[in-house]
Formats: C-alpha cells, structure tokens, sequence
C-alpha cells in the first residue's frame, strides 16, 4: 500500500523557483533517502509533505486520501481543515535541530501530544511513552529537562515525541546535522531500529554510509528536481557523474 | 501629634498605594496580552491603530492621562459622574497605560521565540489556541519576566501620582501631615514604606524567575 504520494509538487518562494517539479512515492515499511547538495530543495519538499510549506503545485495524498489535488492549471487545492487535521495524524517530523518543549520534562514532551490533540488518557499516553524511552534506552531521563541532555539524547527524545502519535511515516531532515560526530551514532542506530521495525520513512541525510545501508530506495535531488532515484546499488554505482561527484565529496 | 496617629494616617495612604499598584496589574497584564496581540495582528488597521494607542500611552505623561480619563466622561459625554469615580478614574488610566507597556514587553517576547517551536507544536497537531497557551506563553513569560518586573517597580512608585485627582494615597497623606506638622519626617516615612514595598516587589519576582529556572 502506498502510503505517501507526491505528485508534480512545485513551489516558489517569491521569484525562487525552489521545487520545479517532484514527484515520489512511498510503499508501507519502506525507507527512503533523499541525498542531494545543500540548497537543492530537500527540505523544501519534507515540509511541502509535513504541510508546513504550502506548495503552489502538485498533489500530496496520504493512505490515498487527498490533501492537496491538482486543479487544471496544475496549481495545489488543499482539502478542508477537518479533512487536513485528521490526514495531519498520518505523518511525523523529527527536525535538525529537535524543537523539543524545553519548558516540558522529557515524559511531558512525549505525553502532551497524544493527551491534548489524540485526547487519549494520561495512563495510556504515559505508558506508551515509557514503552518509547524504554525502546530507546532513555528510560532514566524520563524526569530530565532537554536542556539536561546531549543533542543526540535530545534527538532521541524527539523521535519518541514522533512516534508516540503512532504515524504512518516518519520524516527524518537532516536528522544528526545538529550533532557532535561522536553522537551521531546513537541517533543512526535508533533509525535503524525503526527500520528493522517495518516503520515507513523519508530521511534527507548527508551520511551516505547510513543511507547505502539503511535505504530501500534513494533519491537524489538537485535544483530542485530529482536527477536520479534507485536502489543503494543502482545510485552508488551509477554512471551519472553528479551524483558520482556528490557521493565522491562525501564518502572521502 | 502622635507618631501612631501619624503611622495610621499613612497607612490608610499605604492602602490606597497598594490598591492602586494590585488592580492596576491585575487588568494591565492580561490587556497588555490582548494589546501585543493587536499590534500584531494581521489585519492591517487593528495594527495600525493599537500601535497609534501604544505610542501614544507611552509618549504622554501618565499624570496627563489621569486628568483626561477623569474629565473626558463630563467635557466629552456630558456625564455627571459621582466623586467616587475619582478612583475608578486612577484605576483606568494607570491600566490604560501600563497595559500599552506590558504590550510592547510581550510583543518582544513572543517575537524572540524561535520558530521552531511553532513548527514542531504545528506538525504535532496542536491548534492554534493549544500551541501559544501550551508552549510559547509560558516560555515568553520567563522571557519577559525582567522587563515586567522593572514595570512593577516603577509602578509602586507611580502610584503617588493619583494625588492628582486627589486620591489620598501614601504620598498625598504624607504631604499633607507634613504640611500641617511643619516637618518632614511623614515623607521620610512614608519613603521607607515606598522602598519596603518595593523590596517585597523585587523579592517576590525574584522568586518567580528562581521558580521558572527549572529549565533553560
Ligand atoms: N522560507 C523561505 N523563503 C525563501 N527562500 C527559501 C525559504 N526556504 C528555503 N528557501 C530557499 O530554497 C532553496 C532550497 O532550500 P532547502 O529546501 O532548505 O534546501 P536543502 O534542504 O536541500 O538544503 C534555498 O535556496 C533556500 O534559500
Ligand atoms: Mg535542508
């Protein structure tokens, strides 16, 4: 089943034509890279799909419901507020840089969400996340302020901040960008959980390595369109020699 | 005269003060909110005429505002009003006016939020209403809490300024005793109650911000 569908997605800002014409899908448990170099529109497109960016063109539709269709002219038409908020539910963000609630505990920042817009029960909502910091070895930071925490553990916290609202995908942008390279690898290893997991995913990621393993498919993004899209194998052997530089620049 | 004859005139003046400094917060925050919201607003003439209001709150003498809050219902309206209105009228002006500075506090504040905190709450499913009381008030709260405290302080000692519509408040009974007494010894009195006040202020803000410094 598909669970994301991304057609002709097109968007400005002013007179910058940032994303030309995109279009991607995403199968159940399936995990997707988008590589590509800074300023190609890769972050763009993740908040183009999380609905944090409107986009001026294109069709975004989630589990095969409509948020956004294509009038004739091609131009995006949202679906209505009810219908957006109940789409909302389908997908989560774990941005660069966390945005975890540094007013909020580490159990706060994971039990708000699901108890004030899921409106589930503080019971249910505390043992889920405890099921999450468990998961992700943070158990005894349950009482913790961010500010108390290494970025990778904050990282973390915000992945079960995501996940605690049960989405149907998960997009990661640049999720270990913020982070020190010693603690770079924590946050990988809980992706790659995820991933062994059968959780469905989009990560725009500069850690090719991690991308090559992790990935069922990897896209590759430049001036705002895709020049390649494939296997690990089909991109880190291709012939393309764009895409050879940029994995070149970064495997070295 | 009796010193305790003195300390009692001054503190039913003490009284007033502290009325004056209480309901003049109580309105003035919350306004000040509902103001900074306007200033903000989207909509073009609401931003346009709260920023009008604030400048001129702020580039007017308060003592200016109190004459005109207390005579604009008889020279504009022609209303006859009761001389109990004389503290209403305090009330009113001093609220008008803080408020215009609490709003320009609080603007600042929910301006320096970084974004991301509305974008991480946006993609979460908070609404709107849930997004600004949740997460970005409280943390614009510890924000603001110096300026507003600076505000405070200046207000306990803007409040000798409702003698002006003869409200008998600490200062106005002060000079009154001195006046009749011959000494000055009411004022110097009445300058150490100004500055207890005013420690109690600071230490009960003091307080606060310590309570809001369990996280950064
Ligand atoms: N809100 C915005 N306003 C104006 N320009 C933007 C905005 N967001 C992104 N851009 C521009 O769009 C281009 C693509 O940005 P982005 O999607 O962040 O690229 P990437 O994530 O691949 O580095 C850049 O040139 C960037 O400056
Ligand atoms: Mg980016």
């Amino acid at each position: 089943m598909k669970i994301l569908e991304i057609n002709h997605m097109k968007k400005s800002f002013d007179d910058l034509e940032v994303i030309k014409d995109i279009s991607l899908s995403v199968n159940e448990g399936e995990v997707l890279s988008i590589i590509g170099p800074s300023g190609s529109g890769k972050s763009t497109v993740l908040r183009c799909a999380t609905m944090l960016e409107k986009m001026d063109g294109g069709e975004l539709i989630y589990l095969g419901e409509h948020a956004a269709e294509m009038n004739n002219e091609g131009r995006s038409v949202y679906a209505s507020k009810k219908d957006l908020k109940r789409i909302h539910k389908h997908f989560g963000l774990v941005f660069q840089s966390f945005n975890l609630f540094p007013h909020y505990s580490v159990l706060k920042n994971i039990i708000d969400a699901p108890m004030s817009v899921d409106k589930i029960s503080r019971k249910e909502a505390e043992e889920r996340a405890m099921a999450l910091l468990k998961k992700l070895g943070l158990e005894d930071k349950k009482d913790a302020y961010p500010f108390q925490l290494s970025g990778g553990q904050q990282q973390r916290v915000s992945i079960a901040r995501a996940l605690a609202l049960q989405p149907k995908i998960l997009f990661f942008d640049e999720p270990t960008s913020a982070l020190d390279p010693e603690l770079t690898g924590e946050v990988l290893k809980v992706i790659k959980e995820l991933a062994q997991d059968n959780m469905t995913m989009i990560i725009v990621t500069h850690e090719m390595q991690f991308a090559k393993e992790l990935s069922d498919r990897i896209i590759f993004m430049e001036d705002g369109v895709i020049q390649g899209e494939g296997t690990p194998e089909d991109i880190f052997n291709t012939e393309n020699e764009r895409i050879k530089d940029f994995i070149g620049k970064f495997a070295g | 005269m009796e010193f305790s004859f003195m300390l009692m005139q001054l503190g039913k003046g003490f009284l007033a003060t502290v009325q004056v400094f209480a309901l003049t917060l109580i309105f003035s925050l919350p306004l000040g909110l509902l103001i900074s919201f306007g200033r903000m607003s989207k909509i073009f003439p609401v931003r346009l005429i709260t920023k009008f209001y604030i400048s001129v709150m702020r580039g007017t003498p308060l003592m200016l505002q109190l004459i005109v809050v207390y005579f604009a219902p008889f020279y504009v309206f022609g209303l006859q009003l009761p001389r109990s209105y004389r503290f209403t009228a305090v009330i009113v002006a001093f609220v008008l006016n803080y408020a215009a500075y609490f709003a320009e506090i609080y603007r600042s504040g929910i301006e320096s939020m970084p974004v991301g905190q509305y974008e991480a709450a946006k993609v979460l499913g908070y609404n709107k209403g849930q997004t600004f009381f949740k997460i970005i008030l409280p943390q614009v709260i510890k924000r603001v809490l110096p300026p507003v405290t600076n505000e405070t302080i200046t207000l306990v000692k803007d409040t000798s300024l409702a003698f002006v519509l003869s409200v008998v408040e600490m200062f106005t009974a002060a000079k009154q005793i001195a006046a009749s007494e011959t000494t000055i010894m009411p004022l110097m009195v009445a300058g150490l109650f100004y500055y207890i006040f005013n420690l109690v202020v600071a230490l009960g803000m003091e307080q606060l911000e310590k309570k809001l410094n369990y996280y950064r």
